[in-house]
């Protein structure tokens, strides 16, 4: 009953009745405890103004320390309509822009494409269902991409910034855009427009943030208070039941006992680091569009299974890159936004989705099916994974890409996913085991993340040599 | 308010008590959603099925909403039953009454989507009848594939089964399947299905007397004169034989039990309760509606200009939650058989038709469509659920030719629009209309580029239709911040009926007379 909703309530409480200076601060009006803010100040400005509106159809809502747990039709309305409006402003204009300007793609095959993006259950089902502001996080980070694919970089870096400011959990998205802009420096040569553009970049950034943390930028403790609420580094490598390498590994080896706290966030670092560093080093020396679609994939992939105090929610954060790719690599991209909801499980059924998440999650099965004819076309080349085979044949004569094996363990993971999600809905968990089955809905999720990691960094560090044969064959 | 208990042929506990009725009580604490009162109903004979024995269902009361569908439907909800142990034992307890776990949703809510299995294959099946007749186009813009989703995407099927929670879905499911089979010429499975299906909801018995009328006259008499008027001679004795045994085989195996342990009389009682209410406090958009306004106009003329002596008025208002014994004031009052006859005058005309000029399988579907919306406008209290039985058909003859579509696309959006006043919290206003507008908008840009060389409606169709939207943002927006709201009440519910009744009614003539051109032809040819 009191969750995100009544979270983003108080925070329009919170945001209207108190100072600035006070909304990150614990005070006796301000109980931090009780949903206290943790998000960046973009947040709270959007609250804000929601808070107005709320004040102006129906004080109660807002009222101070009086309309803790508040809930009613009416309000439902306005909230459900809050996040319906921002998605209608940010999000769905960048996905519709996004797929009108793909390239060699009908008319039809572009419409398709934005349905299924705009289908996503994962989204949908956060957003509408659990009731957050995904949408215009993830909406601001598709209109920087889309800046900077028609090389507004200032603009798209703008974006991208406000995206920052408005979640900190954009930090997974962040160092494809450094890379890819500084490879973008780099090669304009960074004597000559290139440093302009690196200045030009810089300013714009600073610029960005100093807007958005002007209000907190009046004192030291204001600034390191907000940064303290939102990185909260001492809360533990993981809470919760997540599909994420650590408490994967926690099952089989209790590490979350075995180590320091200290040593614990090490190791989530190194491990973290070492996993994105060869798809951004390709991306500051070779910066292309594609290879910044597949490192955004990947980065935010590495993040989301090694870092710090994940929660299950942010594999939104790499379901949106890997919508980007959905025309390019239907099949594998499709299997993973499954996949992506289903580890999204135990969440969705807390929240009493069980039905919308089965229903949507059907829904984008079929449109995509039916858009994007998957089943047909498995081969080396739709899985762009024709150079890496080639390299591979040069030192191991004979190897194939088990392109049809695929189509078996697609149906097999299905399977087993459509079975833990009948079991789960159904069957009581044994009295020892409370938690065996969001436990096993994390294990399962946390392999096939793993494997697709594999491949995503496969794509991105083979890429080039593909765009080098094809030249030389054509 | 009190709940209104629903009475008449057919559509007994349909009408759960309108909106203005408070029909669904919100739950104590404050989180839940209301449920639709529906969901109790089939919730109270799922636990009525299981828990007590055969000889006990149609006397059991404990609670209001008793048992008033024929035995095929209790043998459902006993088979129902069975699955809902698995999912939450107490929902079986009668005495749990208005009982709504999260698991109980659950069950229910996948009952009814699993049953929509048979509705997709009947769906199917038409989708086979349809001649597609410019092959080679592309997907979107075949009849068979834009008749598939005017079907299966229906928004009022979709609000009464999901929202409202109905099993029409499946009940659909078979009446199509029954209507392809006599489009495939399989007369004796078509006529099986139908009797099954009246087992299973009566109401469909207003669509008996096209079934009859038809099987008796192109199955029973197996040649016809080159002129299409019947030859005697060739009256197959042997197929009349079938079509009773069918009939009476299925009769027997649903009404056996019960004629066996001599509960015949209790049955007719709880399923035709004959108790009150010409409409109820939502009036379904029929012709008693459009009589109930004049009646009400004339009263408030005639006192004005003092023709009327206002001690002489019955006090009840029209559209309060009680329902009672409606006395119109100028106009003469309406009882049970007075409607009956009408009903039977309506479907006269096109019952001649189907007899004297039979055109074949489409000939029997226009008439089983007239049938359905002739019962829906003289029809004693109707619900205007019951305007689902005449769109899902007629979405078959709606791809065919122009002309139907043009009906098609007035009774649709109208019927559709008419549906509103049972979806009225706040929350699900974006809800309906969105999807309202999605179904809408398909059906008209569809049917427009199937048709594209005919215009398919004139000015003042689509001037009408054009005026649904603002009647909407009248009544739902605009309304409740007026001052009228706490004296008048009743006046959106008022506005949306006699609107949409106007167009229903338009479309009823328009279809009636669509079935006419027969007799005209063979007089010409005589002469």
């Amino acid at each position: 009953m009191f969750g995100d909703y009544e979270a983003q309530r108080h925070w329009q409480e919170i945001t209207l009745n108190l100072p600035v200076q006070e909304w990150y601060f614990n005070s006796s009006d301000n109980n931090l405890q009780y949903w206290g803010l943790d998000y960046p100040p973009l947040t709270a400005y959007h609250s804000l103004l929601c808070a107005y509106v709320a004040e102006f159809i129906n004080p109660d809502w807002v009222a101070l320390h009086t309309s803790r747990g508040y809930e009613s039709d009416h309000h439902k309305l306005f909230m459900r309509s809050t996040v319906f409006i921002a998605d209608l402003m940010i999000y769905i204009p960048a996905v519709v822009l996004y797929c009108c300007y793909l390239k060699e793609t009908s008319p039809r095959k572009k419409i398709a494409n934005a349905f299924c993006i705009l289908l996503y259950p994962g989204l949908l089902l956060i957003d509408y269902g659990h009731f957050q502001y995904n949408c215009v996080s993830l909406g601001l980070t598709l209109w920087g991409v889309l800046g900077l694919s028609y090389d507004w970089d200032i603009l798209g870096s703008l974006a991208f910034c406000l995206a920052l400011n408005y979640k900190q959990m954009e930090l997974y998205h962040s160092l494809p855009f450094f890379c890819f802009l500084l490879g973008k420096c780099l090669k304009k040569d960074l004597k000559g427009k290139g440093l302009l553009l690196l200045i030009k970049l810089i300013t714009t950034v600073v610029a960005a943030f100093a807007l958005c943390w002007l209000p907190f930028f009046t004192q030291l403790e204001q600034t390191m208070q907000v940064l303290r609420r939102l990185f909260p580094v001492g809360r533990g490598l993981f809470e919760d039941k997540v599909a994420n390498f650590w408490c994967s590994l926690n099952v089989l080896l209790k590490i979350k006992s075995l180590l320091s706290p200290h040593t614990q966030l090490m190791f989530s670092f190194a491990l973290t680091f070492l996993s994105l560093l060869p798809a951004c080093l390709k991306l500051t020396l070779q910066p292309s569009l594609r290879g910044f679609k597949y490192a955004l994939v990947s980065c935010a992939l590495s993040f989301f299974l090694f870092s710090f105090q994940v929660h299950e929610k942010s594999i939104l954060l790499v379901s949106l890159p890997v919508c980007l790719i959905l025309n390019e690599v239907p099949f594998m991209s499709i299997w993973f936004l499954l996949v992506s909801t289903f580890s999204m499980l135990p969440l969705l059924l807390k929240d009493q989705l069980a039905l919308a998440s089965v229903g949507t999650t059907l829904g984008f099965g079929v449109a995509c099916a039916s858009s994007f004819s998957i089943f047909e076309n498995i081969s080396e080349e739709e899985l762009q994974l024709r150079s890496f085979s080639v390299y591979v044949r040069r030192h191991i004569p004979g190897f194939k890409v088990p392109a049809k094996m695929l189509k078996t363990w697609f149906l097999v993971s299905v399977t087993m996913m459509s079975l833990l999600t009948l079991t789960s809905i159904t069957v009581e968990p044994p009295h020892k085991l409370p938690d065996l089955f969001p436990v096993l809905v994390c294990l399962v999720s946390c392999l096939h993340f793993l494997l697709f990691l594999i491949y995503f960094n496969v794509i991105i560090l083979w890429d080039h040599r593909n765009g080098r044969s094809q030249k030389k064959i054509n | 308010m009190t709940c209104v208990c629903s009475c008449s042929p057919g559509t007994a506990q349909e009408s759960r008590g309108g909106p203005g009725a408070g029909a669904a009580e919100p739950f104590s604490d404050g989180a839940e959603p209301s449920y639709s009162t529906d969901f109790e109903v089939h919730r109270n004979w799922l636990a009525i099925t299981h828990s007590l024995p055969v000889s006990r269902w149609y006397y059991e009361a404990t609670s209001e909403w008793t048992l008033d569908y024929p035995p095929f439907f209790a043998w459902f909800e006993y088979t129902l039953s069975h699955i809902a142990k698995v999912f939450d034992p107490e929902m079986l307890n009668i005495q749990n009454l208005n009982y709504a776990s999260p698991r109980t949703v659950l069950f229910q809510r996948f009952s009814v989507i699993f049953t929509d299995v048979l509705f997709i294959y009947s769906v199917y099946e038409c989708c086979k009848c349809i001649e597609g007749k410019k092959a080679g186009k592309e997907l979107t813009e075949k009849p068979t594939f834009i008749l598939s989703v005017l079907l299966l995407w229906n928004f009022g099927l979709l609000i009464v089964d999901h929202i409202h929670f109905q099993y029409n879905g499946f009940l659909f499911g078979l009446m199509l399947l029954s209507v392809a089979r006599l489009f495939q010429k399989r007369h004796l499975e078509g006529a099986f299905l139908f009797a099954i299906l009246l087992h299973f909801k009566h109401i469909y018995l207003y669509v008996a007397p096209a079934y009859g009328i038809y099987l008796l006259r192109s199955y029973c008499f197996t040649a016809d004169k080159p002129d299409g008027s019947v030859t005697w001679s060739s009256f197959s004795f042997l197929r009349l034989i079938a079509l009773g045994f069918i009939v009476c085989f299925v009769s027997a195996l649903s009404l056996g039990p019960f004629i066996a342990m001599n509960q015949l009389p209790q049955v007719i009682s709880r399923l035709f309760p004959f108790k009150r209410g010409l409409c109820h406090a939502y009036w379904a958009p029929n012709f008693w509606a459009l009589y109930n306004a004049l009646d009400k106009m004339l009263c408030i003329i005639g006192l004005k200009y003092n023709l009327l002596d206002p001690k002489k008025i019955a006090k009840a208002s029209m559209t309060s939650g009680l329902v009672q014994q409606f006395q119109h004031v100028v106009l003469p009052s309406v009882t049970p058989l007075a409607t009956l006859i009408c009903t039977v005058i309506a479907m006269l005309p096109s019952i001649f038709c189907l007899w004297f000029k039979p055109q074949g399988p489409r000939g029997f579907l226009r008439c089983l469509i007239v049938c359905a919306l002739s019962s829906f406008m003289f029809g004693w209290h109707v619900h205007e659920k019951a305007i689902l039985l005449a769109i899902l058909p007629m979405s078959l003859l709606s791809v065919g030719k122009p002309q139907d579509a043009a009906i098609y696309l007035l009774l649709t959006t109208t019927g559709h629009y008419s549906l509103f006043p049972l979806l009225f919290t706040a929350p699900e206003f974006p809800i309906k209309v969105l999807l309202m507008l999605l179904f809408t908008v398909y059906s008209f840009s569809s049917l427009k580029t199937l048709f594209r060389k005919e215009k398919l409606l004139n000015w003042m169709e689509t001037i009408y239709l054009v005026g649904l939207g603002p009647l909407e943002i009248c009544c739902e927006l605009v309304f409740p911040f007026t001052p009228w709201k706490l004296k008048y009440p009743f006046i959106p519910l008022f506005l949306t009926s006699v609107y949409c009744a106007a167009g229903i009614t338009y479309a009823w003539f328009r279809l009636s007379v669509s079935m006419l051109p027969g007799p005209a032809v063979s007089k010409a040819k005589l002469q």
